[in-house]
């Protein structure tokens, strides 16, 4: 079957098995290897993506429920070519990874809690990320990284003033 | 030219001697230039070695030959080049290297060895690069090399001139590689880079989403595979529907593999071929295969529980250490404590589920794999496959997680044996379900304890039944209990004997094997202790300690190893004294139902001591309210963010491990499948609060992917027991019962 998605903004058509999840889509189809595998059944968070702007288990989203809804992978999460997200700034500042794997499924978690909850405590960061495993043990990080990007943004939002 | 000093040229043989280095490694490195007749490439860039390469441009590449993995190697190991070539880090560039030992020597990545093997060759490789540009100013400008120094890529003249690394590159090529001798290696006091918080350097493509790891991998005209291996350890494939599986769409094609009748090698199965992964995935749900389950079906994880707790009071098969006479003492002490302790085996998880890529053509294989032990792979692959080495290229990925699961290589000689008969190149990925229930486990054991004290509550006995698992007659990776493991040595009467079952289940090396286990059991044993004799946990482990600062490897056949061995007791009292006062022990008053544990450990060179907070709510829920760790690991840490992030992931895997994992072995098979089954640690269940302080001391570098993870559990454990009197005797702890009222 033809699926006519909107990637990071962009049209793209594939032509694939109607139950094939969208991770595969990406991943396979697309060259869009951000968005990881991790275990296939909603419990890892590693193929975090955002359906208009939801964070979605792609690994358990079927590409025929797709449909119009704009699909936002870790490739688009930056506001420009050559920008970044003040959550891939801070991660840069703070080193937050180890391994990277889970590293983007976390960021597109916290990018939509950014969004919803410019100011979250460590309690909101918690409930928000407890869908995204880290193997490695980066949560101390994570969390550091969500305020310190929270900052970044409050302070951006400042200087446009 | 007379007023230049020319450093001494040594030929290869001079400098294996002068290096000491059996493998030659970093000599042949440094011999890269005469062998390729020059030291400049086509471009005019200068290659002094294998490691190190600066273009007329100025800009320095430097290449990582370890394999990354998380522990942020491909990061630290390139800072201390860069650091005694005195570069500025932001003008580096790091290459990863490919498999080639010839060239680089060792790329292991296993028992945090990387830092300590490659320390003292790396900073002699950096300062021998930075010699040859400073002379290579020195001649160009006719004065002598003293009159120069090196700064932040370049070499300054006493006059105040200046030349780039860049502009330097060309008549550095044409000099004679120095002798260590006439190479004089930064002093620690003007190191910039080495101990500075430095981020990974992959970092921008992690948090772009770059391909990086070896599952991102694409190669063109690539297809992608799938392999059914039998649900018990080892069983062979009897049939399967395989003319089926090729009717079905995108599948390319399907076939048996006998297998080389190993379990950590070559495993038998069906492998399924497929233009996706997703279409490799959907076919294998139709795959149906009658397997021959072999012996290996016949043997349960709760039959040898049962069977162990059966022989537990009666003699070990072996005596592992015998000193004093543990029952009399015993029966003369002022008062025994007797325990049984257990442990699961549990899984690696890898969150990056196994895969390798790989092309065979014309009798050359081409391989893509996240691996820890890139020799290992190959020497399976030539053992195995029947492939020459020299046939064989590997390409290391980035690989996401370690921790001692890719020590083994069976799932990239599975690739490989799938490539064989695939006339493409083939990308193999295993499932979470592959992942869980074909790894290399962590042993799970049980220990019998019984321990003695006198009226004065000092330690007098200590008596230990420990039953362990095996394959092939010999104790599983990190199942073999050292007879000098702690308190071996420091009690006078002390017997640890072992019993081993023999199985057909695959076990390997699991971050700090041994370790891990043993110091949970022994430490939380000694907490009992500690208890029973009414004294502070602090204090009762220092007296145990004692005075003298070495304890000598020995006296039970123990050798200089990971564990056990020989043991600066001067440097584990001292980590152990430094982590409680910068946790206040003993200062903080806690109520009911939370509270303060300690525990240490030596292995992999490194002594570590925690401190765990913690409060347990009435209904039994563990939650960590902070840790605190002391780690010595010698004098320098060469990237603090790493190292404090290596610290960081060992507590939260130290703690995870204990809370919720565990694996069912019934009938030689694992009965979890994914991780709603085997739940692995959340953010929710995170310390709130982590601190790490590093003691520097006047001893070598060593690693520290390890060390850190040993004492976590036993901290907690006796943190629980602080705060509500329960002593937890079992992993996981989502297995006791911690309510209290
Ligand atoms: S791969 Fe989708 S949640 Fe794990
Ligand atoms: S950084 Fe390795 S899984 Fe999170």
């Amino acid at each position: 079957m033809k699926y006519s998605l909107t990637v990071n903004g962009a049209n793209r058509t594939v032509d694939v098995a109607p139950d094939t999840p969208l991770l595969w889509v990406l991943r396979d189809h697309l060259e869009l290897t951000g968005t990881k595998f991790g275990c296939g059944i909603g419990q890892c968070g590693a193929c975090t993506v955002h359906l208009n702007g939801v964070p979605t288990r792609a690994c358990m989203t079927p590409v025929s429920t797709v449909g119009r809804m704009k699909v936002t992978t870790i490739e688009g999460l930056a506001p420009a070519a050559g920008k970044l997200h003040p959550l891939q700034q801070a991660w840069t500042e703070l080193d937050v990874a180890q391994c990277g794997y889970c590293q983007p499924g976390q960021l597109m978690t916290a990018a939509a809690l950014l969004r919803d909850n410019p100011k979250p405590t460590d309690e909101d960061i918690d409930g928000a990320l407890a869908g995204n495993i880290c193997r490695c043990g980066t949560y101390t990080r994570i969390r550091q990284g969500i305020k310190r990007a929270a900052e970044l943004t409050a302070g951006g939002k400042e200087a446009a003033r | 030219m007379s007023a230049t000093t020319t450093p001494r040229t040594v030929n290869r043989r001079d400098f294996l001697k002068l290096t000491g280095l059996a493998g030659g490694g970093f000599a042949l490195a440094f011999q890269i230039r005469s062998a390729r007749g020059g030291a400049t490439s086509a471009g005019g860039d200068f290659r002094p070695n294998a490691f190190i390469r600066i273009a007329a441009s100025g800009a320095v590449t430097i290449v990582s030959k370890q394999p990354e993995m998380g522990q942020g190697v491909k990061t630290s190991l390139p800072m201390i080049i860069a650091e005694q070539l005195e570069v500025p880090w932001s003008s580096v560039t790091i290459e990863q290297g490919d498999f080639d030992e010839k060239l680089y020597g060792g790329q292991s990545a296993g028992g945090s060895r990387s830092t300590p093997n490659n320390y003292d060759q790396f900073h002699l490789l950096g300062a021998t690069v930075r010699t040859m540009l400073v002379e290579a100013a020195a001649r160009t400008w006719k004065v002598p090399a003293a009159e120069c120094r090196a700064v932040e890529g370049t070499v300054v003249h006493s006059s105040g001139k200046k030349l780039g690394y860049g502009a330097l590159a060309a008549t550095a090529a044409t000099l004679e590689v120095p002798a260590k001798e006439a190479v004089r290696l930064k002093e620690p006091k003007d190191f910039k880079l080495l101990g500075k918080r430095i981020a990974q350097v992959d970092t921008p493509r992690i948090v772009t989403g770059q391909p990086l790891f070896g599952l991102d991998l694409r190669v063109p005209g690539m297809l992608y595979a799938v392999y059914e291996k039998c649900p018990a350890f080892g069983g062979k494939v009897v049939s399967a529907n395989l003319d089926f599986i090729k009717t079905l769409p995108g599948v390319k094609d399907a076939f048996i593999l006998e297998g080389n009748g190993k379990v950590k090698e070559l495993n038998p199965g069906v492998a399924i071929i497929a233009d996706s992964t997703w279409a490799a995935f959907s076919a294998r749900r139709q795959l149906k295969v009658t397997w021959d389950e072999g012996k290996v079906a016949s043997e349960s994880w709760d039959t040898f529980v049962a069977e162990a707790r059966a022989k537990a009071a009666g003699p070990g098969q072996r005596t592992l250490r015998r000193d004093g006479d543990v029952a009399q003492a015993l029966a003369g002490a002022a008062k025994k404590v007797s325990a049984e302790y257990v442990y699961p085996f549990i899984s690696h998880a890898n969150l990056e589920p196994q895969n390798t890529t790989a092309h065979f053509r014309e009798g050359r294989l081409e391989l893509w794999s996240p691996t820890q032990v890139p020799a290992n792979g190959v020497a399976m692959v030539t053992r195995v496959l029947n492939i020459p080495a020299d046939k064989i290229t590997l390409h290391l990925t980035r690989a996401g997680g370690g921790f001692g699961r890719r020590i083994g290589t069976d799932y990239l000689v599975e690739a490989a044996a799938i490539a064989q008969r695939v006339p493409a190149p083939v990308k193999l990925t295993w499932s979470r379900e592959d992942d869980l229930r074909h790894d290399q486990y962590r042993p799970g054991g049980l220990h019998f304890l019984q321990g003695g004290l006198d009226a004065q509550g000092r330690v007098t006995a200590w008596k230990n039944h420990f039953f362990t698992f095996g394959e092939g007659g010999q104790p599983g990776s990190g199942g073999s209990l050292s007879p000098d493991e702690f308190p071996g040595r420091w009690i006078p009467n002390f017997l640890a004997e072992q019993t081993m079952f023999d199985t057909g289940w695959p076990m390997g090396p699991w971050r700090a094997p041994g370790s891990c286990v043993f110091s949970w059991v022994f430490h939380s044993f000694i907490d009992e202790l500690a208890h029973a004799a009414g004294r502070d946990p602090l204090e009762f482990r220092l007296e145990l300690l004692g005075t003298r600062d070495e304890m000598p490897a020995g006296g039970g056949g123990g050798g200089k190893g990971k564990q056990g061995g020989g043991y600066s007791v001067a440097r584990m009292r001292n980590i152990l004294k430094f982590t409680a006062e910068k946790a206040g022990w003993g200062k903080k008053k806690f109520a009911r139902g939370s509270g303060a544990g300690i525990a240490f450990h030596f292995s992999h060179q490194g002594y570590f001591a925690q401190v765990a907070e913690v409060t347990v709510s009435k209904d039994g829920q563990v939650k960590v309210d902070r840790f605190v760790t002391g780690g010595d690991v010698g004098r320098q840490i060469v990237n603090l963010s790493g190292a404090e992030n290596q610290v960081e992931g060992s507590v939260v895997d130290g703690l995870g491990t204990l809370l919720t994992q565990e694996l069912n072995i019934e009938r030689g098979r694992v009965v979890q499948g994914n991780f709603h089954e085997y739940p692995l640690i959340r953010i929710t269940d995170s310390p709130a609060k982590i601190e790490t302080h590093f003691l520097s001391t006047d001893h070598p570098t060593t690693g520290i992917g390890e060390p850190a993870i040993p004492p976590v559990a036993p901290a907690v454990c006796n943190a629980i027991f602080a705060a509500t009197g329960k002593r937890v005797r079992q992993m996981p702890l989502s297995r006791v019962d911690l309510r209290w009222s």
